[in-house]
């Protein structure tokens, strides 16, 4: 990726938002210039997706690692984010318990579980939507990489842990809120998450996030690091005998890639409004694994555009045949993979070496 | 066998390897001083390539000792470690970053912190870039060392790849057939090359090619069914009875 692209791509995700969040919020609803509330949030949670697919393409793209669990992590950011607007509520929710969430009130629980403890804090919120899928990461990634499972073995045991919180999460006991998830927040910060402005100031704050985790995306690869990485990606056992030890590069990459997603997760939820198990569900992982490879993997922009080009498609055609979105969304990756296998950014890439810096 | 002295590099003793107990070496042993360079020649499936597996590390053996230097136990060490040990490994099939240019195949080859939290940072200084103009030069690969590694040609990327064996600047170099699909040419430039390493280094090279292990002029060990059929000059290996039989009487 040159200067100018990134450059560029900045730009476009930078002066997108905030073009979106002007024609939000001056121009009035008669004038043909507006924008409303609906479309920046949609704008939003294409930009959140975006983020989860960016961090999938570092490890999938980059180190050769194909994870079929990277919503997991998301979801963990997500709900970390949920807890905290959850205690947000505070009487204002139907049993009007200052420090019970209904559904805990509803399942006659007396006390809050330890692990809320904490969540009121905003600050501490965001550190555990970091902290919980970073960790999660590097326990999965220590034992993994270090006994060299790698390729459909490892993609294989994606899933199962993606599932296996999927199926945790469902369970009321858990204390986060079951089937149901955690919904019907109030506001973020002080500030009325009904409100446009603020609204605006979440899609805002999602395109600086993204514009940022592009950039330390781009250093990572372009430096000397990144090097490395892509020579275990395609030839790791010739990297040991250099004297490298591909497993701590992997393990790096996955548990900063696991980090960017729960930050994606923590941004995705107030502008949702709704966090419940089916974010862990595996097809949510295998669908942000079409968008990077319809992008085109290994080019970080390519993911960015290939998860919003494909949820802005999946938004139009489950306006009018939701029933068909799986299939066409099968057909999709049929098609890219058969007729374009680098991607759609593979339409304009020559073939050169990966540039230095 | 002796025991390693002072003049021991690499030390092989009755070290046996076998695959669903099929034996691919069976109690090889070979002893190579510091300094040398030994030709290591057989038929195919001799054991040569597993030999040079077992002494970096990626298999380990059954049986027997494999000793770096007086007193290093390599079978208690994985790839990484050997390769910090000074220990540099061209393959038979020529393995070279493809992605990456020459240039950047050189950089990640020379000697050097490993860890990510150097790479992460690491900036090209001027004697990295002092050392690959250096090297470049060697392998002959000065015009090209912005062309992508994949795009080399066979013999390009043999070179290349011990051009990466010299940025590591190893103690011991193992080359593995490192002249085939070379033309005659580049056979004899490659023969110089390992002749000019060897001044200064430790090499084992194992080839098929009886002109180009003629042209190194040393010591040559032919091995057979994994073990050491025969050792001595080119001339009295090629004399030899044993020899003549397993291998060059084909
Ligand atoms: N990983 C392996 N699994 C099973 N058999 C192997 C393996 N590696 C080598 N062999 C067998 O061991 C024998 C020696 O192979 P190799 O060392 O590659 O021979 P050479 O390099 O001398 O041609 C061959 O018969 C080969 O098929
Ligand atoms: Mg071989």
């Amino acid at each position: 990726m040159s200067r100018l692209s990134l450059s560029l791509s900045l730009l476009v995700i930078l002066g997108g938002a905030a073009l979106l969040a002007v024609l939000n919020l001056a121009a009035p609803p008669s004038s043909a210039f507006h924008v409303s509330t609906y479309v920046v949030s949609l704008a939003g949670k294409y930009l959140c997706f975006a983020i989860l697919a960016l961090a999938l393409d570092l490890v999938w793209g980059f180190a050769g690692i194909l994870s079929l669990g990277h919503a997991a992590f998301f979801a963990l950011g997500g709900y970390a984010m949920g807890m905290y607007l959850m205690r947000q509520i505070g009487t204002r929710g139907v049993y009007g318990n200052a420090v019970l969430p209904d559904f805990m009130v509803f399942l006659n629980w007396q006390e809050l579980p330890w692990y809320w403890m904490g969540f009121d804090n905003p600050g501490f919120a965001i550190l555990m939507a970091l902290a919980v899928p970073g960790v999660l990461a590097l326990v999965f990634g220590w034992l993994a990489f270090r006994s060299r499972v790698s390729g459909v073995y490892l993609s294989i045991i994606t899933q199962a842990l993606t599932y296996a919180l999927l199926l945790a999460f469902f369970r009321n006991d858990m204390g986060f809120g079951g089937n149901n998830g955690l919904t019907d927040f109030k506001d973020i910060v002080g500030l009325d998450l009904h409100l446009d402005s603020t609204r605006s100031g979440l899609l805002l704050l999602t395109a600086a996030v993204l514009a940022l985790q592009l950039m330390v995306a781009r250093f990572l690869v372009t430096s000397r690091f990144g090097k490395v990485l892509i020579a275990v990606r395609d030839t790791e056992s010739r990297t040991r005998f250099l004297g490298y030890r591909p497993e701590r590069y992997k393990l790096f990459v996955f548990v900063l890639s696991a980090v960017m997603c729960g930050i994606g997760g923590a941004l995705y939820v107030p502008q949702i409004g709704i966090i419940n198990p089916s974010e862990f569900s595996p097809a949510n992982s295998i669908e942000a694994v079409i968008w990077v490879a319809v992008g085109g993997r290994g080019t970080l922009i390519g993911a960015i555009l290939g998860a919003i080009l494909v949820n802005f498609g999946k938004t139009i055609f489950t306006g009018i045949l939701p029933e068909l979105w799986l299939f066409a969304l099968g057909a999709l990756f049929i098609l890219v993979t058969l007729l374009l296998p680098n991607g759609v950014l593979g339409l304009f890439a020559r073939r050169k070496p990966e540039k230095s810096q | 066998m002796k025991r390693p002295h002072s003049d021991t590099l690499l030390y092989l003793n009755g070290v046996s390897v076998s695959f669903d107990g099929f034996k691919a070496l069976n109690s090889l042993s070979l002893i190579v001083e510091k300094g040398e360079m030994r030709a290591v020649i057989g038929p195919n499936g001799a054991g040569k390539t597993t030999m040079m597996d077992v002494i970096t590390g990626k298999t380990r053996p059954d049986q027997g000792d494999v000793v770096f230097g007086t007193d290093t136990d390599l079978t208690k060490l994985d790839e990484p470690a050997i390769a910090a040990l000074g220990i540099g490994r061209k393959f038979q099939k020529p393995t070279v970053f493809e992605p990456h240019s020459v240039w950047d195949n050189l950089l990640l080859a020379l000697a050097g912190d490993r860890r990510p939290r150097f790479t992460l940072w690491a900036r090209e200084t001027s004697e990295e870039q002092d050392k690959i103009e250096e090297i470049l030069t060697t392998i002959r690969l000065k015009d090209l060392r912005q062309h992508r590694a994949g795009d080399l040609s066979h013999g390009q990327k043999q070179w290349l790849e011990i051009g990466m064996l010299l940025a590591q600047e190893p103690l011991l170099l193992l080359v593995d057939e490192p002249v085939a699909g070379m033309t005659d040419a580049e056979t004899a430039q490659t023969a110089d090359l390992l002749r000019e390493i060897n001044r200064t280094k430790s090499v084992v090279v194992v080839e098929h090619d009886m002109d180009f292990v003629r042209a190194l002029g040393v010591k040559v060990t032919v091995l057979h069914e994994g073990s050491v059929l025969s050792e001595g000059s080119i001339d009295h290996v090629s004399a030899d009875p044993k020899v003549v039989e397993v291998y060059l009487g084909r």
